[in-house]
């Protein structure tokens, strides 16, 4: 088997979504659905002191998410009907729609906010890494898309040279499942379970 | 639950499983079995056609577009890309926004066939009417017009909706009648495009590119947001993440707000009140001068009006010069030090100094402005102080300089359609339209910049408003443009051409339906560090009654019997065939017509351009075209033209009775030195990642993941109650509008920042509260005093819970 992982570069990153909205166009995903998000996590104050001049503390990062095809998917752990399977070949998590049954375990289990329960089709639905892409020698959409070449995916040998495995907030530690993310983190990301660095645009990615 | 909303594709992919079964089954005869005789041929799977196109809105990006098509629908929109592309490869890369065109193309909102205006002006209310009566109302009262009023009653506002090689049919069109009032200036760089050519001169004067800033040791970059303003892969915001990992200069942002270019890298972060640039420069020049920083040979040799000793003649002992300015000895005889800046910008003194001692020790120096300076009550002078910041030092026309005007674009070769000569002389800054609508016959060139003419000789009658929104929506204070615009006794016709009904067409009296350039062939050529070539067919036939504007115009032209004039015999393709050979005569590098088009896109390198090398190396030879060919700190001609002007008192400095001919800081008039105890908070507005201005604006797959926000302090929200993701109204004298809050520290304490572009959503007839959160009703309509442009960042207001 060949693990595959997405590699994130959060020194080019600027939070643009074009990742996120190619997914949705080729994927043709509905409103309140999108299998990639992006996540501000800003921490620190501005302040004005009594002379009226600032001073800042102030650092923020985006940080551009879809499922990371973890070795130890917790979706895969909780999934009553075995729909939520990871691949032999090339290790990517995806949803058996036939077997899923929209129960959500996944939803609750994901630490990535990952999959999330279609009420309309009545099942499961996730990145799948644009599996039928990479059948073609193409990479995912995603990937593609970025203007700023943030976003990379390959073998995760491959992968694991262009950062660390993701442990940086608001991601949980990588122990707790194993995310074939790898991330070239930026000077102002803080480390994971930084309780400070929480994200600061939920709206936009609920 | 049913699946009741069963999109196009969904369907596509269903008939795409029979098709494979037809497949499997080995035979046509073995799918005839299960389903009948032809089904299973008649649900087969469409061939996938794939179509080049380019974006056409606003935005010098205009990606690449590469359209998958079945059954004549696009299914889903690609662009310029390769699966193992290098960080180094250049490839035109569409946006978010360019990514959700297959939405806006389908979009139930899309305008299909011709209408008319059935309810007031601004109601929005509209009935089908056919092709024919809608061409003969639009020509008649056309005709009308120039009979009673003339040619200078008929205006073709600012619009910014539509970008390529063909985009200006009506123009043509006009033109072929007699013509109509012109415009100068944009709505995007009013002040600088004013300033500039007073300083550098009209030619010759372009910035540098970002590949330049690579060399450079230090990049300090003025009110801009390159990744935000424009946002492909192969425009700014590809350029600057560049630039930002290959250079190894030391990177100052300069910005009222965290903005998305300098997220990851808060180091590079230096918070500023906004309006207040100038001010900045002029203390770091105080700091310069009192440590023997400033590179007097530069200013000597290449520069008027840095001190006495350049002054122009007629001014001279009169301490007019910058230096005198500066160090207090002319003008408001204040001192402009560090600690006077650090007041007026909220950079602490320490701060100024350390910046200042940076600038006048590092070299090359890479100054570099966005164009959020200038769109302000003061943006001539500060964009103009910015320019100045850059020559103090000598750091202009050198390898890795600037001279602190925004970074150079560069793009192939191209040839646009001819619109014709105008043989209406008279122009007004496009910013006056409304004025000129309303009391145009009292608009002259010492009151309102009119060019051309003295004073205009009539009002605005007739607008044929093509794929603009900024009647309204991205013009200034719209409830009193909604004023003047639904009074149908002064603009007595406005033809309107969209895609979807924008705000500002429903003040139009008849609509027609538009296609985008990607249901049509066309060709646009732009760039930035590298250029490009885009050549789009159409990716569908037309849907419903929709017709290309070059159609419409020959509808109209053959009403006015004026067809053979503007057509001269050609189609739309035609023309742009013929215009690209033109092309092709000045550039050898160009493609044949046919490679082009089978191409799509053809990527064009170009050597990093070193802004005003040629007139460094030898200013003489090289003059610049300004007075005195030399760069001008003082504009005598500045004076000349706007000698006699009406001026109001704060359009320039306390005690001086023309406007500044030097790059001084003036205070806004609705800026951090004049906030009101009613309206305590200034208010700056900033480009979306969701929009260009208002393009997008309409559509829920955007809206969804880019809520329209007024960004505020944790300071100034705790005093008023408001927590992240709070409905709250802002509002100042000119309106309200009704938005998410975003709490944070981004942004500075004591302005509040709102994307420009919202779409305006408010009952015009009733409480006109905008709840759509467009920040242009809460903008003034008065014009920045020397360009007459839009001051639209240069706002007081306050904020509460709604």
């Amino acid at each position: 088997m060949t693990q595959y992982a997405f590699s994130f570069d959060g020194t080019r990153c600027t939070g643009c979504k074009t990742c996120e909205m190619a997914c949705k166009d080729y994927k043709d995903l509905d409103l309140g659905v999108a299998h990639r998000k992006v996540y501000e996590v800003t921490t620190g104050e501005t302040k004005r002191d009594d002379k009226g001049c600032f001073t800042t503390t102030c650092a923020s990062y985006p940080l551009s998410l879809s499922c990371n095809h973890c070795d130890d998917p917790t979706c895969v752990r909780v999934c009553p009907t075995g729909a939520m399977h990871k691949d032999a070949e090339t290790g990517l998590v995806a949803v058996d729609a036939g077997k899923c049954v929209g129960c959500g375990y996944c939803h609750m289990a994901c630490p990535y906010n990952a999959p999330k329960v279609n009420r309309e089709k009545g099942h499961s639905v996730k990145c799948d890494g644009c599996a039928e892409r990479l059948v073609s020698g193409e990479q995912p959409v995603c990937v593609e898309a970025c203007p700023a070449r943030a976003l990379d995916f390959g073998p995760v040998d491959e992968m694991r040279k262009k950062g660390e495995r993701a442990a940086i907030a608001p991601l949980p530690e990588p122990s707790y499942t194993q995310p074939n993310l790898y991330v070239k983190a930026s000077a102002d990301a803080k480390p994971a379970g930084d309780a400070a660095a929480k994200v600061s645009n939920p709206l936009e990615v609920m | 639950m049913p699946d009741t909303n069963l999109s196009r594709r969904t369907f596509l992919k269903t008939s795409g499983a029979l098709g494979a079964l037809a497949a499997a089954g080995g035979s046509v005869a073995a799918a005839d079995a299960l389903f009948g005789s032809g089904v299973a041929a008649a649900v087969a799977e469409p061939e996938e056609k794939i179509t080049w196109g380019h974006c056409a809105i606003n935005c010098p990006g205009r990606c690449a577009l590469k359209f998958h098509v079945r059954d004549d629908e696009v299914v889903w929109v690609d662009t310029c890309t390769s699966p193992n592309a290098d960080f180094d490869d250049p490839q035109p890369r569409a946006c978010l926004r360019g990514r959700s065109y297959r939405r806006w193309l389908a979009s139930p909102d899309r305008l299909n066939y011709p209408m008319k205006r059935v309810g007031k002006r601004g109601e929005g209310k509209f009935e089908q009417i056919s092709w024919d009566e809608a061409i003969e109302l639009a020509t008649s009262k056309l005709k009308e017009v120039i009979e009673k009023y003339g040619n200078e009653a008929v205006y073709v506002p600012y619009a910014t909706g539509v970008s390529a090689t063909t985009s200006r049919p009506f123009n043509r069109l006009l033109n072929l009648v007699g013509g109509y009032l012109n415009f100068y200036n944009s709505y995007s760089t009013a002040q600088i495009s004013c300033i500039t050519p007073y300083m550098y001169g009209s030619k010759n004067a372009g910035g540098s590119s970002f590949k330049t800033a690579e060399d450079a040791k230090l990049v300090l970059i003025f009110g801009s947001s390159p990744t935000e303003t424009r946002q492909g892969g192969l425009t700014t915001h590809y350029d600057w993440v560049h630039l930002r990992e290959r250079t190894g200069a030391k990177i100052y942002m300069i910005d009222y707000r965290m903005n998305d270019s300098i997220v990851g890298h808060s180091d590079q972060w230096l918070p500023i009140n906004p309006g207040t640039d100038a001010a900045l420069v002029a203390g770091i020049a105080h700091y310069l001068i009192e440590h023997d920083l400033v590179d007097l040979d530069f200013l000597h040799t290449y520069c008027v009006g840095y001190d006495e000793e350049t002054m122009p003649e007629a001014y001279q002992g009169k301490n007019l010069s910058y230096y005198a300015y500066i160090m207090g000895e002319g003008y408001d005889k204040v001192a402009k030090t560090p600690e006077w800046a650090s007041k007026i910008t909220g950079i602490p003194v320490e701060r100024i100094k350390d910046l200042a001692e940076e600038i006048g020790t590092t070299k090359p120096l890479y100054v570099n402005q966005g164009w959020g300076p200038q769109r302000r009550s003061n943006g001539e002078w500060s964009a103009w102080a910015i320019m100045a910041l850059p020559c103090l030092v000598g750091q202009v026309g050198l390898p890795g300089t600037n001279n602190g005007t925004r970074e150079d674009r560069t793009s192939p070769a191209s040839v646009s359609m001819a619109a014709g000569a105008n043989p209406v002389k008279a122009s007004i800054p496009c910013f006056l339209f409304t004025d000129a609508i309303d009391h145009g016959t009292e608009m002259t060139s010492k009151n309102a910049g009119v060019k051309g003419v003295d004073k205009l000789p009539v009002n605005i009658k007739y607008m044929i408003n093509y794929a603009g929104n900024c009647l309204t929506n991205q013009h200034s204070d719209i409830n009193k443009a909604h004023d003047v615009l639904a009074d149908e006794s002064k603009c007595e016709f406005i033809l309107g051409i969209d895609t979807v009904l924008c705000d500002s067409l429903k003040y139009a009296d008849v609509i027609l339906p538009d296609l985008f350039r990607f249901e049509q062939t066309s060709q646009i050529s732009t760039g930035s560090d590298t250029g490009y070539l885009i050549t789009g067919t159409a990716c569908t036939s037309p849907k419903f009654e929709r017709k290309s504007a070059y159609e419409m115009a020959t509808l109209m032209a053959e009403k006015l019997g004026v067809a053979e004039g503007f057509t001269e015999g050609k189609t739309e393709e035609q023309r742009i065939k013929e215009q690209y050979e033109q092309a092709r005569a000045k550039s050898s590098k160009l493609p044949t017509w046919d490679e082009v088009v089978e191409m799509g896109v053809y990527i064009e390198e170009h050597a990093p351009v070193v802004s005003m090398a040629k007139f460094r190396e030898d200013p003489v030879a090289n003059a610049l075209t300004t007075p005195s060919g030399k760069i001008e700190i003082f504009s005598e001609k500045l004076l000349e033209f706007t000698d006699g002007w009406e001026l109001e008192a704060d359009d320039t400095l306390p005690g001086l009775d023309t406007l500044p001919a030097i790059p001084v800081y003036l205070p806004e008039w609705y800026g951090v030195e004049t906030t009101t105890d009613e309206y305590p908070l200034l208010l700056s507005g900033f480009h979306y990642r969701g929009r260009i201005h208002s393009s997008w604006g309409f559509m829920p797959e955007l809206k969804e993941v880019n809520p329209q926000e007024v960004w505020i302090n944790p300071l100034d929200a705790e005093p008023r109650g408001i927590v992240q993701g709070d409905t709250v109204r802002v509002r100042n004298e000119f309106g309200e509008i009704e938005l998410l809050a975003k709490v944070t520290p981004r942004i500075v304490p004591g302005t509040v920042g709102v994307s420009q572009g919202a779409w305006h959503e408010a009952d015009m007839y009733g409480d006109r509260l905008d709840k759509g959160g467009s920040i242009n009703t809460l903008t003034t309509q008065r014009p920045s005093p020397l360009s007459k442009g839009n001051p639209q960042h240069t706002n007081i207001c306050d904020v509460a819970k709604a």
